[in-house]
């Protein structure tokens, strides 16, 4: 917008204290407007200041008016520069059209609003006009809008008359010039509200397609699945069946979660037969994961796992991580002749090398997939055969289901249990400082 | 003005015909031409979409060649359901919004209207830590996987994570760390399988998964055309998908990786209030204000039960499977909760307790009890 930037150098130049304009206070009616100037003046000024015509400085000056750098306080909607002693004055840097377009339609609702609040509903037919197809368009912000209005006024009425009496002079004369007409108002909204719905029918029509693509497996096997699932997973569901030795809810006895927590010695039965469900099932369980990597390093494939949890790693961990960890894992597990090669297809490595130039969280997501599948198919099958989980399985416990308290009356004092985010306190501290702290449980009301 | 922003992200974002079809409407605009000519593009646009769907329907009928409960047929039925109140924890001052466990099986974090967030052990029914939220309407809460952090968020439109701190003198609010912003308010949140990251889902109609750390947006989710409720991670291998139910009776499942909507079902007639994935991770269900829960099937990628009854008038907030995934648990406006038999479809039990409409349910980790939370200011155990 070089002409804006052009007017605007005029517009300083009006203005510099030395070789600018005179300015003069105007009397408009019975106040008395600081800062102001006649057309007369105007023109001079600009014939003097640039060797021009009187003609040419009658156009620019015209120009200046058009483009509402100035404007005039008498007659707020001539747009014909008077080379009289009509008063004119220069427009607030605030209002100068370079640096508020686009006209937002709420700051003229709110301009109109608040004409229409203080001329008591005698705004003219045009204004009166795009007022109501404003309120019908942003109806749901309209509250804001008579808020923002009344406030407006308000913080006006404060000010000395001849200031509000030039502001008002200042947004009539912008808005002159910059009301955004009425059809684009209506066009630009349903442009907005057409490209909204296209794009959204584009999105479905897209998920669409991709659907008629898919896959899709016959009804009768998939709820054969839940099927097999649920009767699976039967004994294990503590609602359906109970849990021994007692539900802790309804027994008040911590003894199930004490039995089954992370690292025992000696694991229940249901816990071990629940890592032949799944190879996801052995995974999740800490413990489990623990013997299947003692399985494994028997084999000497112990670093199929370890690479496996690196890349989980580096999947869940902090994103400004992921660099030196990729550059770990590359080291240990990839790079030829590393410590824990691990065993990948040339195609999965090459893409994965190529990516490891520019680490991300799911750069080794192939590779990870392909020692996963390797071990779910070929080393996790196995260790259900081995002796180290059958020995595991025999040794497992059943625990004896509690006989019911005699007096059923009798509550058996509920103990709490140390919080996760103190253990979790005490290992930092422990690591820090080489000593416990915290009490061991809290049991009081907060 | 944020719709103009969201639609310059999609155009940036997806495949060229969008762009193209962004395009033809912008310059439309600019040489104003008329109405009519919008209308058209969105004629055929509309037509395309409806005949894909229909396509879809029946490719899908194709191979449902049998009904969940006629499988179910030679399963032995389930007995009398006893299941009781064993704890009420009373604290909130006003409606409780949400809650969830923690990984230890006992712990919980609630939410509730006045803006207080509260730890509790669940089982001594102590609190543990409470957090004063500067909004109200917390309509969001998750547990972290650790267990040493909450994130909790609502009106404010924004997620924030809360450390947990023992220090008994130390005000929870002063480590409070912003994650995510939304334009709207945040309907749920929950943790990946680490405390780094964290999804959301909000009335602005998008979910996004944000990196807690640096409070980075990570990935956005776009496609559901009103406010998204709710939403689940999938307990699959490969940890990559998650579900999101809406206010325009879609349910969607999402690629966590690309952003992209895999599938989508819409046989609900009202919005959906919550969603669940089925334990083995090939289906989930869903909660919505139509009175029904529905099951939806991945693989067959098709709805295959409704649950549902006439006497059941009142619309469903929240649902979850029991251990074995053989039970529904359904939360009711009613103040009811209803055990369904997942596989016979029908109902085992009506459970009575809670004094106003149940916003939140949700069954403990082992499985051994489940949370219900009400606009009675209440949370009950149920074992």
């Amino acid at each position: 917008y070089y002409l804006n930037y052009f007017m605007e150098k005029v517009i300083v130049a009006m203005q510099d204290p030395d070789m600018g304009m005179k300015m003069r206070n105007q009397r408009l009616l019975i106040t008395v407007i600081p800062h102001a100037m006649t057309g007369h003046d105007i023109i001079t000024w600009l014939i003097q200041k640039y060797s021009i015509c009187e003609e040419e400085a009658l156009h620019l000056g015209g120009m200046l008016l058009k483009y509402g750098y100035i404007y005039p306080l008498k007659e707020p909607r001539s747009i014909v520069l008077h080379p009289d002693e009509t008063p004119y004055r220069f427009q607030t840097p605030y209002f100068w059209t370079s640096t508020r377009w686009p006209a937002s339609e709420l700051d003229y609702a709110i301009y109109l609003a608040k004409k229409n609040i203080r001329k008591q509903g005698e705004l003219m037919e045009y204004e009166k006009e795009r007022y109501s197809v404003l309120h019908k368009r942003i109806n749901h912000t309209w509250d804001f809008v008579v808020m923002q209005a009344r406030e407006q006024l308000r913080a006006s009425k404060q000010r000395r008359k001849a200031d509000r009496i030039v502001l008002e002079c200042q947004e009539q004369a912008y808005w002159l010039i910059n009301r955004p007409p009425v059809c684009s108002i209506l066009l630009f909204y349903t442009a907005l509200v057409y490209t909204c719905v296209a794009l959204c029918l584009c999105l479905q029509i897209e998920t669409c397609r991709r659907a008629l693509g898919r896959n899709r497996v016959k009804s009768s096997i998939c709820l054969e699945g839940f099927v097999k699932y649920s009767e699976q997973y039967q004994n294990h569901d503590p609602i359906m069946q109970g849990c021994l030795p007692s539900n802790p809810w309804i027994s008040d006895d911590t003894a199930h979660w004490t039995m089954n927590a992370e690292m025992v010695p000696t694991p229940t039965r249901l816990r071990v037969e629940c890592w032949s469900f799944s190879f996801m099932e052995l995974l999740k369980d800490v413990m489990g994961r623990k013997e299947f990597m003692t399985y494994l390093e028997k084999e000497f494939s112990g670093e199929n796992l370890c690479f496996w949890q690196a890349c989980e790693d580096i999947r869940h961990g902090e994103s400004s991580k992921i660099a030196e960890k990729v550059e770990e894992v590359y080291k240990n597990f990839l790079a030829p002749g590393a410590a824990r090669w691990v065993n990948i297809d040339s195609k999965t490595m090459d893409k994965t090398l190529e990516g490891i130039k520019r680490p991300h969280r799911f750069v080794m997501d192939d590779a990870q997939m392909h020692i996963y599948f390797l071990m779910k198919k070929d080393s996790y099958p196995r260790y259900l055969k081995s002796d180290l989980y059958k020995n595991m399985l025999a040794k497992a416990i059943i625990p004896q289901e509690t006989k019911k308290s005699v007096f059923p009356f009798m509550r058996r004092q509920r103990h709490s249990s140390p919080s996760p985010a103190q253990a979790a306190a005490q290992a930092t501290e422990e690591d820090g400082r080489g000593k416990g702290a915290g009490p061991a449980g809290t049991n009081s009301d907060v | 003005m944020s719709e103009w922003c969201i639609c310059s992200v999609f155009a940036l974002q997806k495949v060229s015909i969008i762009i193209v079809i962004f395009a033809c409407v912008v310059c439309k605009y600019i040489i104003y031409l008329s109405e009519v000519q919008l209308n058209e593009t969105l004629a055929h646009l509309k037509t395309e979409s409806e005949t894909l769907k229909s396509k879809l329907e029946e490719e899908r009928a194709k191979l449902h060649d049998v009904e969940l409960h006629q499988v179910a047929e030679k399963v032995e039925g389930l007995g009398q359901f006893v299941m009781k109140t064993r704890r009420t924890l009373k604290g909130h001052g006003n409606k409780v919004l949400c809650m969830d466990w923690c990984k230890d099986k006992r712990r919980i974090v609630s939410s509730s209207q006045d803006g207080k967030v509260i730890v509790w052990d669940a089982f001594t029914t102590n609190k543990e830590h409470a957090v004063t939220m500067p909004c109200t309407w917390v309509m969001a809460c998750a547990y972290a996987p650790s267990g040493c952090a909450v994130a909790c968020g609502g009106l404010d439109n924004k997620c924030s994570v809360y450390p947990l701190s023992l220090d008994k003198n130390e005000n929870l609010a002063a480590k409070k760390k912003s994650v995510a912003m939304h334009t709207n308010y945040l309907s749920a949140c929950s943790f990946t399988n680490s405390d780094m990251q964290i999804l959301t889902s909000s009335g602005d109609g998008t979910c996004a998964l944000w990196d807690v750390e640096s409070g980075q947006l990570l990935q956005s989710f776009h496609g559901h055309a009103a406010d998204v409720l709710c939403l689940d991670l999938a307990p699959s291998e490969t940890g990559n998908t998650f579900v999101s139910g809406g206010c325009d009776k879609k349910a969607n499942v999402w690629d966590m990786r690309s952003g992209q909507c895999i599938q989508s079902f819409e046989t609900h007639e009202s919005d959906i209030n919550s969603v669940r994935y089925y334990p083995s991770g090939d289906a989930f269900a869903s909660g919505s204000d139509d009175a029904t829960c529905r099951l939806y099937d991945l693989r067959a990628d098709r709805e295959v039960a409704i649950y549902s009854k006439e006497s059941i008038i009142f619309g469903v907030s929240s649902v979850d499977f029991s251990l074995s995934g053989r039970l529904l648990f359904g939360g009711y406006n009613d103040y009811t909760i209803n055990v369904w038999d997942v596989l016979k479809g029908t109902r085992v039990s009506i459970l009575f307790g809670h004094e106003n409409r149940v916003s939140t349910l949700r069954v403990s980790p082992d499985g051994t009890a489940f949370c219900t939370g009400s606009w009675d200011h209440t949370l009950r155990i149920w074992a």
